[in-house]
């Protein structure tokens, strides 16, 4: 026996309590069911989540599965950084598929609009394929949009990495059913049940790191469609686009091209919660241009594979 | 107070408004963000929704996929989340239409609240019963009965007293104990959130006052504190960075989620390994927050046994007597996918933990959901409720759901292409002498 100290327990379970060990008890049943399962984690907050209750369902032993990364090559540097020494920490293996190399070798080819988010899909369905996935633990929130709001937390993937939101599993009580035919596999959202606003009172109960760009930094930004969007080799303003030196800070972490900052001064944890009771803007809505191209955006991406 | 979290199902079809009352509930809890609002805005003018005063169309809040908006119909169950200052609501909103006794149970097995939606010119009608029927199975503990568009029958007391007379009715057939019903109009939004002029008959809570009040509890009485074992942890040669080595040299770990009552380090306890009862005690607990002297219901745990008993995932730990192992079920079924059962079918049966191979050896009967009698049936079909009877290849230690949701809860699930077929509710097992 290794006890040193012993945690209270609690008489009244809170929120977080509940939402962490139905968190767990899914990951439990994910790796104990499937046969090369993998976490796909982008260095945003929602898959930093994710692998910190990995890490928690598995204690002491060490995260037994690999973390994947789809890099459009239009990430934040920081987050990179971030991905880097989170691997090196929880000293776990790293599968990288690069957007970059597809592109260079002519199988997918730039978009007019310069986005790469919608060129990750088949370079995440080359990856699955190339190393025997059969399952992807993914950090998607249903609070997040329409079409996450109707995915089940094992969500069914055909051969073509597609998700068919008439033909779900029902899912009851808490008994997962992951099994599926040759050359399927699952997609495994553990934090549906979880809200922006929960992740970040988890994030700092539990004093989880983060990517630096989360919280309020100067930046070199320019205004495009109502949105903040930073100066960078990929997202370069027009001449009618003034660029001005903000405050501001990310709610989400994605492609540089199309991802969005908000001003703020919230620098710390407890500011960027204290912002958010205010907000009136949704998470996506606020950030993401490549969800504000029809409110269909997310359902018609991930029917073709898509996170 | 500490913030708690509620889950609420809500069933109904388009036609009860039950779209509208969701949006209602969302809207004036204050749970929709302005983006949202204005795109909703947007789209109600658009469609020049209320006639010559434009509204909001509260519907187009919970509308999802585009095909269902296409379609004008509601194909899954959609999840939604809001917040008040003492409670967390997760709400699995379930189609009434398609599919509706598999969407029921999947919005509904995990609730601790389920709200029926009623049309009040139409009160109770075959989908009411089929509902509550699910409800009853599933022992969801607490139902209220939403009667909706009220207003349409002008707030009519006498109306409404008949259909709380037709659902108590109803509750008394099923058994359902804790039920409530509320006269409310969700378009226009009276005793949803706010209390409404128009009914100073009703002296009850609103919707979301009744909401805020339920206390959350058990699905039903778990007697046992219980452990189906998920995953077994033996850390050797793959431990945590930053972990002593020697510490953790022997460690082997029984991860699971703790169903019912309290585990304390020193308890007796016995178990299922592998078909066969044992019995141990604890030498260890881990909770998420490190060793611990005792674990309570719902959390996810790591235990550690005085002796060396070959456990695995499958097996069952249990402090107190355990069921006794059987291999012969019988069962209350909802029948989730476009299959048939029959007797004679080999499926695969997942009961807590433990996968394994099973036959269905008898359909017993058929219910009918307009007056709840039952008839004999050779086979059941999607959205069936029945009876049947399964034997498996490998013991298992059920109990009856009355008595435990965990222990008396299983999936049947086609061997072949991994479909989950059924739901499955243990009423009696046979104990092999």
């Amino acid at each position: 026996m290794t006890a040193q100290t012993l945690a209270p327990t609690r008489a009244e379970r809170s929120v977080l309590d509940a939402l962490e060990a139905e968190s767990i008890h899914i990951i439990r049943e994910v790796l104990a069911e499937h046969e090369k399962p993998a976490l796909l984690f982008s260095g945003g907050k929602d898959s930093v989540v994710v692998l910190h209750l990995l890490a928690k369902a598995v204690a002491p032993a060490r995260v037994p599965i690999p973390v994947v990364h789809v890099d459009t090559g239009h990430n934040f540097g920081e987050v990179i950084a971030f991905r880097d020494a989170a691997v090196e920490r929880y000293g776990l293996n790293l599968v990288v598929g690069s957007v970059q190399d597809y592109i260079d070798d002519g199988r997918l080819s730039e978009r007019a609009d310069g986005t790469r988010n919608l060129l990750q899909t088949r370079v995440l369905l080359d990856t699955i394929e190339a190393h025997g996935f059969d399952v992807l633990f993914g950090g998607a929130r249903r609070d997040e949009d329409k079409a996450r709001a109707k995915e089940r937390i094992l969500s069914l993937r055909d051969e073509f990495g597609g998700w068919d939101p008439r033909n779900q599993r029902p899912e009851v009580w808490n008994l997962y059913n992951g099994r599926h035919e040759p050359g399927w596999h699952v997609r495994a959202f553990p934090i549906s049940n979880w809200t922006e606003a929960d992740i970040w009172a988890y994030i700092e109960r539990e004093e989880i790191q983060l990517p630096p760009i989360y919280f309020a930094h100067a930046r070199q930004v320019f205004e495009r469609d109502g949105m903040l969007r930073a100066v960078t080799p990929v997202s370069q303003p027009t001449e009618d686009e003034p660029v001005t030196i903000r405050r501001v800070r990310y709610r989400t972490v994605g492609d540089a091209s199309c991802t969005g900052a908000v001003a703020s001064e919230a620098d710390t944890i407890e500011k960027v919660r204290a912002e958010l009771a205010l907000s009136t803007l949704t998470e996506r809505g606020a950030t993401r241009a490549d969800d504000r191209i029809s409110s269909a955006a997310m359902e018609d991406r991930k029917k073709e594979g898509y996170f | 107070m500490p913030h708690t979290l509620l889950r609420i199902a809500t069933a109904g079809s388009v036609d009860d408004g039950k779209s509208t009352l969701v949006g209602r509930l969302l809207h004036d809890s204050k749970a929709i963000l302005a983006d949202s609002l204005d795109e909703l805005t947007r789209t109600s003018t658009e469609r020049g929704f209320g006639g010559e005063v434009p509204a909001l169309d509260l519907a187009l809040l919970t509308d999802g996929l585009r095909a269902e908006r296409e379609q004008g119909i509601t194909i899954d169950v959609a999840y939604r989340y809001f917040s008040t200052d003492t409670r967390s609501y997760i709400l699995a909103d379930c189609p009434g239409h398609v599919q509706y006794t598999r969407n029921t149970v999947t919005g509904a097995s995990t609730a601790d609240v389920a709200v029926v939606l009623v049309d009040a010119r139409n009160g109770v009608l075959e989908q009411t019963r089929r509902h509550l029927g699910v409800l009853a199975l599933l022992r969801v503990p607490q139902v209220v009965v939403a009667v909706n568009k009220m207003d349409l029958i002008d707030w009519d007391e006498q109306q409404f007293s008949a259909i709380v007379a037709d659902i108590e009715a109803l509750a008394n057939q099923l058994g359902l104990a804790r039920i409530h019903t509320i006269p409310l109009s969700a378009l226009g939004g009276q005793n949803v959130v706010e209390p409404g002029a128009q009914s100073p008959w009703y002296e009850g809570p609103t919707l979301l006052g009744l909401l805020e009040a339920i206390e959350p509890s058990e699905h039903v009485q778990e007697h046992l504190p219980r452990l189906d074992v998920q995953y077994v942890i033996r850390p050797q040669g793959a431990l945590a960075p930053g972990l002593d080595a020697e510490a953790y040299r022997d460690f082997r770990g029984y991860a699971g989620t703790l169903a019912g009552g309290t585990l304390n380090v020193g308890d007796n306890v016995s178990l299922l390994s592998n078909g066969r009862p044992a019995q141990s005690q604890i030498a260890g607990i881990h909770t998420v927050n490190g060793p611990a002297a005792s674990a309570e219901a719902g959390e996810a745990i790591v235990l550690e046994l005085a002796d060396e008993i070959d456990i695995a995932r499958g097996d069952t730990i249990v402090a107190g007597a355990l069921p006794e192992p059987s291999k012969e079920l019988s069962a209350e079924v909802c029948v989730l996918a476009e299959r048939t059962l029959r007797s004679g079918d080999r499926v695969l049966i997942k009961h807590g933990t433990k996968v394994t191979q099973a036959k269905i050896s008898g359909i017993e009967h058929v219910l009918d959901v307009l007056d709840y009698s039952t008839r004999p049936a050779e086979s059941l079909q999607l959205n069936d409720l029945g009876r049947l009877s399964v034997r498996t290849a490998s013991a298992l230690a059920a109990e009856a759901y009355a008595s435990s949701r965990t222990g008396g809860s299983f999936l049947l699930i086609d061997p072949v292409d991994g479909t989950t077929l059924a739901a499955g509710f243990v009423q009696d097992r046979h104990v092999a002498a």
